[in-house]
């Protein structure tokens, strides 16, 4: 029940900001939201953890472990996203295009939510479909010409992919066919043995072609750093830190499906693909000039981490992929949220016209910089952990090129990061930055700061035995 | 029913005719007005073609599918796009496109070969009479994607998006008839989201850019800033 709970709120939410009642209605009722939400799928997840069965309608609307950290990961980012909102949207004056930012944001959310829910892949097609459409006012949110530019390129691009996906998730149904399990992820793995292979592995491609679109795997991956650097900083940290995820997510669903045949080798395509991800995005943030598209391709870059994880196969490298899935949420939403505190400061996005931040807006400044250095991987802090444990199951399962090119890839991205941050936050004050007054932060994107910050820290040193299983049964879910 | 077979065979053999044939037209003609008729015709064709599964597989679900398909695709959709898009855009006769239309139409036979080839590792459809449907429905998808990647504008772009969907559904009806109905129906309304968001999105594009020739939007790239 509580299940549904979580799916009509947000929409309650929306409907309930479009209203016209006042400046104030919106973001309060969203928040409120989203904090609820949080805490009933926090609560799901846990009983997730503890071995409870949490079900809504079987077959079409549960909840394993997989699911559940997804879950978890949607509505924290929601919650933190819909704070930083609070003062980092107000200051648009027409109230009209505020209240449809809100009902935007929260039907955003609510499909969003409802991919790790659902069970039944042709929803769940439906679910990533309404989330990529949802995105589209966001993305254009600021009405310039160029968040015009990025949201048409984002919906063409991500649009037709999903088109593509379509024709792989009807093949899939092809599956139900040979035996009597119910078409959910569940009964294809049980299917799976009988289908043929052909079946399994032509789905497979036109999924992974389809929604690679849209989780912005290299070769098309163009529109991501346009969207992800023109729309609104809340809306780029829900994007960058779980949109691209989810998608992911329903990618990785279909591994087990495809490995319980035996006979497909798609561990290849999954680590081909991720390797180019990660190495384009790797070379690409060496020459970037904008601050929010460096963390857009460091995205891209950390999808083809997750994906070549998946595909070195495993329990410990798909252990290894969840993690990494949970660390970059996190911490790219926080990278997010400190790029908009740039943005506020300075009110440019270009990485040459940015010196000595950490003087003229020095909370700015050091979010920035512990967001990159976090993101970057640098001990302790949560990415380091996770990557290394990446690393650690690439060489224990001898896979030694693979994890070579991977680190060698991670560590020209850690620099490129650093690079560039360096140069921003430190060293002489610009003198257009000296002109102008210290920028006062709205005190909610402080706080958003401070909260979204904490975790990448405590995660870094400890990890409670409840995400630990959570986590551990995730992976299982993949490898399976 | 028996006897039926080969009637609905070929009846069906003529749907996918006319898919395959608007598919091209979508490609050579010049005008935006054409863009949108063939697009109508092909979505009849894709709407006669579910139909005849339908009739012939029987699947009596599918029927409800066929008609909420034909009042989205050829009926609401252009409806919408008229609503949305300016006038002016609509009146616009050559539509640039990346390569001159022989050269276009030779690349679609090109891809329409592949496609049969593709065809192969796909299951074959579930009923036996659509079987030409997988073929053609891939090749439809195929050349969604060329209008996509070879249109510099706005709203041909968004029916290329329509085509690729129109593909999908033409092979999909063939291999999986037995989809459950609620999936089936949120497909038709996600292209009408998809033609009112993106309608929208071209007027806003109109007014900000001063034009829906999205070729021309470059602003966005590694090497425009300083």
């Amino acid at each position: 029940m509580n299940l549904f709970l979580i799916l009509v709120l947000p929409l309650v939410a929306a409907l309930i900001s479009w209203l016209p009642l006042g400046r104030r209605t919106a973001p309060i009722v969203t928040l409120l939201a989203c904090i609820v939400v949080l805490v009933l799928a926090g609560e799901a997840a846990l009983k997730v953890a503890a071995g409870a069965r949490v079900s809504a309608v079987s077959e079409w609307v549960e909840l394993d472990g997989l699911g559940a950290l997804i879950l978890g990961l949607v509505a924290i980012v929601a919650t933190a996203a819909a704070l930083f909102s609070w003062g980092y949207v107000a200051r648009e004056e027409d109230a009209g295009h505020l209240r449809r930012y809100y009902a935007n944001y929260n039907l955003f959310v609510s499909s969003m939510l409802a991919v790790p829910m659902l069970v039944e892949p042709a929803l769940v097609w439906t679910a990533v479909e309404l989330t990529t459409i949802f995105g589209i006012y966001l993305v254009a949110f600021d009405n310039t010409a160029e968040a015009v530019e990025a949201a048409w390129k984002y919906s063409v691009l991500t649009i037709m992919g999903g088109a593509i996906a379509l024709l792989g998730f009807i093949v899939l149904y092809r599956a139900t066919r040979f035996g009597l399990a119910p078409f959910s992820w569940s009964g294809l793995i049980t299917l799976a043995p009988r289908v043929p292979p052909d079946v399994l592995e032509s789905s497979f491609l036109l999924i992974l072609v389809g929604f690679g679109a849209k989780v912005g795997l290299v070769p098309l991956h163009t529109w991501l750093p346009d969207a992800h650097s023109q729309a609104p900083t809340p809306v780029c940290a829900l994007l960058s830190g779980i949109k691209t995820t989810l998608v992911l997510y329903v990618i990785l669903r279909l591994l087990p499906i495809l490995n319980a045949t035996g006979r497909i080798n798609i561990e290849l395509w999954a680590v081909v693909i991720g390797l180019i991800s990660v190495g384009i995005a790797a070379f690409l943030i060496l020459q970037v000039t904008d601050y929010k598209r460096l963390f857009a391709f460091s995205t891209v870059e950390h999808m083809g981490i997750i994906l070549t994880a998946a595909g070195l196969g495993g329990t410990a490298a798909h252990y290894g992929a969840v993690y990494q899935i949970l660390n970059h949420s996190l911490t790219k939403s926080f990278c997010f949220f400190a790029t908009g505190a740039v943005l506020l400061a300075v009110d440019t996005r270009q990485i040459a016209d940015v010196r000595g931040l950490i003087r003229t807006s020095p909370i700015a400044g050091a979010a920035l910089l512990f967001g990159g250095i976090a993101i970057a991987g640098a001990p302790p802090l949560a990415v380091f952990l996770s990557e290394f444990s990446i690393f650690r199951s690439g060489i224990a399962g001898q896979h030694y090129i693979t994890t070579g090119l991977l680190a060698a890839f991670v560590v020209v991205a850690f620099f490129g990061i650093l690079h560039h941050l360096n140069r921003m936050v430190f060293g002489e004050a610009s003198p257009a930055a000296t002109d102008s007054l210290p920028v006062r932060l709205p005190r909610s994107c402080v706080l958003t700061l401070i909260l979204a910050g904490a975790p990448i820290i405590i995660l870094g040193v400890y990890m409670p035995p409840p995400l630990h299983r959570l986590l551990q049964m995730a992976a299982e879910g993949i490898t399976r | 029913m028996q006897n039926l077979a080969p009637a609905l065979s070929s009846l069906n053999g003529l749907a996918a005719g006319a898919f395959l044939l608007s598919g091209f037209g979508l490609l050579a003609t010049r005008q935006m007005q054409g863009c949108v008729r063939f697009f109508r015709l092909q979505s009849l064709a894709l709407v006669g073609s579910i139909f005849l599964v339908a009739v012939g597989a029987p699947v009596p679900d599918l029927i409800a599918v066929a008609l909420l398909d034909l009042a989205i695709k050829p009926l609401l959709i252009p409806w919408l796009l008229r609503r949305y898009v300016p006038e002016e855009v609509f009146r616009r006769r050559e539509i640039e496109q990346v390569f001159n239309i022989p050269s276009s139409l030779l690349i679609a036979l090109i891809l329409t070969l592949a496609a049969y080839f593709l065809a192969t590792p796909l299951p074959l459809a579930a009923v036996a009479m659509a079987n030409i449907n997988v073929p053609v429905g891939l090749a439809g998808l195929l050349l969604g994607v060329f209008m996509l990647a070879a249109r510099r504008e706005a709203v041909p772009q968004l029916i290329g998006i329509f085509a690729i969907e129109n593909g999908s559904l033409l092979t999909g009806i063939a291999i999986a008839p037995r989809l459950p109905l609620v999936a089936e129906m949120a497909f038709p309304f996600d292209m009408l989201i998809i033609a009112l968001v993106i309608g929208i999105l071209t007027r806003i594009t109109h007014e900000r850019v001063g034009t829906t020739e999205v070729g021309a939007l470059r602003a966005l790239r590694e090497s425009s800033a300083k």
